[in-house]
């Protein structure tokens, strides 16, 4: 991949994340990306037909819990870190853009 | 040609008495916002979920049901966005290795059957809900909003067809049918217009065999009468735009229930990219061939079955869905024929007297207490002529208000048939010179007039005498005048 491509992968990746970054970032991250994305290539490389997929490392499976009502937290104790509460809702910013 | 190609995704709420990843109880309707919330459904940071049991073999059962093979290894994904009312930033839902894949639907479609595939079906989270304050009613529109996260954590299936529907009647079918197959199996309420049952449809329109057109993909559907209509403008739409020479472009559409249209949502289709991961916090599943049998046997007659069933009886296929329409009413009857034979009858009865009080009073059957050995029971008294038929319907209406136990009410108040001919004679002679108006009309040829004579005679019996018997009686006195 060019150079240049890697950079747009970061600024998409970034814009995905909703993470803005400053123009000396760009070129920081762009450059890890690249030696990240390099080392997973070598990876690539090896010979994993004969292994099984794997989804975790741990060998647990099937750890649940019954479908029982539990006490939780009171809805004082849910609010306190919200900035605004209005009619018992987490009050939040416009979503979307006005139309012009 | 031009072919409409449909498939649909429907995600239907759990009815588990907890969220998928929580011990939140699951309760969001009428509730005062964020009250069953805790730190994980409201995604603090370092919180751990764990998976409920439940919810997964409620998934498992809905792919039994519809006919899919079961995953014996599954895991959950992170699928990644940011929107409100999902407070992680993202959404545990599964991707590559969902619990159940390739089962199928058949339906009844204008007396043939037509197979839908069921592409797959996974567990994922519910989000909250937002309610958008400002002076219009569009988002775009509002000030601001407010979350509550009550439902945030729900547990839900996702079931995703293969676009093997191929007009709106088709596609309005196929979600009844998989409303009442998860009704029957206990998993969900399927309550549409509660939003337990969600659907969103994909749809183009095929212009050669072989050939797939642009889809669009409808959301915003909230009944089956709306999905209908919905994917009827879409269709109309599409074809428009194709005769023009046109291009469809793809693109979400939102249907706007009050103008009965479907409106663009997105004006810029931005590609979905949710760069789903493993969730690393939940470790996967592994289906053992013991869970899926103890679950399998678990599963109820399912309803094309009791259809099959009941045709068998000779019911006719109109009759046989009410009874499969409602589960409980369904059983009911069940339990009932194994004490009464005759089928129709019995559905004649049910029909007529109990889902007419259902409808007059907006019950439903599950709100009735009513016992089958009693039902039958009148029934049967009737059958042998001991007690008429409006006494049998009163009696059953009074059982059913005031849960009087007809049998009683019968013996007590003395209504069974009154067979004593000499006492249907005193009754008729009174009757016969108290309306002597009547009396003359039938004189003068006036026939019909016996009908509202026969009526006097029956209110004075209180019903308890039978028709004929008292048409026969009242013509012998009236011929003798």
């Amino acid at each position: 991949m060019e150079r240049r491509d890697f950079k747009e992968q970061l600024k998409k990746t970034a814009h995905l994340a909703r993470l803005h970054l400053t123009p000396e970032e760009e070129e920081l991250f762009t450059k890890q990306l690249q030696n990240i994305l390099d080392y997973f290539k070598k990876l690539q490389e090896l010979d994993t037909s004969n292994v099984e997929p794997m989804a975790h490392v741990l060998p647990l499976y099937n750890i649940w819990r019954e479908d029982e009502v539990k006490e939780s937290i009171s809805q004082e104790e849910a609010f306190k870190n919200a900035p605004e509460i209005e009619d018992l809702g987490f009050k939040i910013p416009r979503i979307m853009k006005r139309e012009e | 040609m031009y072919k409409p190609v449909i498939g649909l995704e429907v995600h239907a709420q759990l009815s588990t008495k907890t969220k998928l990843f929580c011990s939140c109880s699951t309760e969001h309707e009428n509730l005062p916002p964020n009250t069953n919330v805790c730190p994980i459904c409201m995604g603090f940071p370092g919180v751990l979920p764990v998976v409920n049991k439940k919810a997964v073999e409620y998934a498992i059962k809905a792919g039994l049901a519809l006919n899919c093979e079961i995953s014996n290894y599954s895991k959950f994904d992170r699928k990644n966005y940011f929107y409100p009312d999902l407070p992680k930033g993202y959404q545990i839902s599964q991707y590559d290795l969902p619990l159940c894949r390739n089962g199928y639907i058949d339906l009844y479609v204008d007396g043939e059957i037509k197979r839908v595939r069921i592409k797959r079906i996974h567990l994922e989270e519910d989000a909250g809900k937002l309610l958008h304050i400002g002076s219009g009613d569009r988002l775009s529109e509002s000030d601001y909003s407010l979350v509550d996260f009550n439902r945030a954590g729900i547990p839900l299936i996702e079931i995703v067809t293969e676009p093997d529907i191929n007009s709106p009647k088709e596609a309005r079918l196929f979600l009844q049918e998989l409303r009442l197959i998860l009704r029957y199996l206990g998993i969900s309420s399927g309550d549409m217009e509660k939003g337990s049952l969600r659907c969103d449809a994909n749809i183009s329109i095929q212009t050669e065999e072989g050939k797939f057109g642009t889809r669009t993909e409808i959301k915003n559907v909230n009944s089956f009468f709306s999905l209908e209509k919905a994917l009827e403008y879409e269709i109309e739409r599409q074809i428009e735009i194709l005769k023009r020479g046109e291009e469809v472009i793809q693109e979400t559409r939102h249907w706007d229930e009050k103008n009965q249209k479907t409106v663009s949502l997105r004006s810029k289709e931005e590609a979905e990219d949710y760069r789903y991961f493993p969730e690393p916090d939940l470790p996967p599943l592994m289906v053992t061939e013991e869970m899926k049998n103890k679950l399998k046997s678990e599963i109820p007659e399912l309803p094309a079955k009791r259809r099959e069933r009941y045709l068998a009886l000779e019911l006719s296929p109109v009759d046989v869905e009410i009874l499969v329409s409602d589960k409980d009413l369904s059983d009911f009857f069940d339990k009932a024929l194994r004490i009464y034979g005759n089928a129709k009858n019995l559905h004649s009865w049910l029909s007529v007297e109990i889902l007419s009080y259902l409808n007059e009073n907006k019950l439903e059957f599950k709100d009735l207490d009513i016992d089958s050995e009693r039902f039958v029971k009148l029934i049967e008294m009737v059958d042998k002529n001991e007690i008429t038929r409006p006494v049998a319907k009163e009696v059953l209406r009074r059982y059913l208000t005031k849960k009087e136990d007809p049998l009683v009410i019968i013996e007590r108040e003395g209504l069974r048939v009154v067979s004593d001919t000499s006492y249907l004679q005193d009754i008729i002679k009174n009757v016969i010179s108290n309306n002597s108006k009547a009396v003359e009309d039938w004189k003068k040829g006036k026939k019909q007039v016996i009908n509202f004579l026969v009526g006097q005679v029956m209110k004075e019996t209180r019903g308890r005498a039978s028709l004929d018997v008292v048409k026969n009686l009242l013509e012998e006195e009236l011929n003798k005048l």
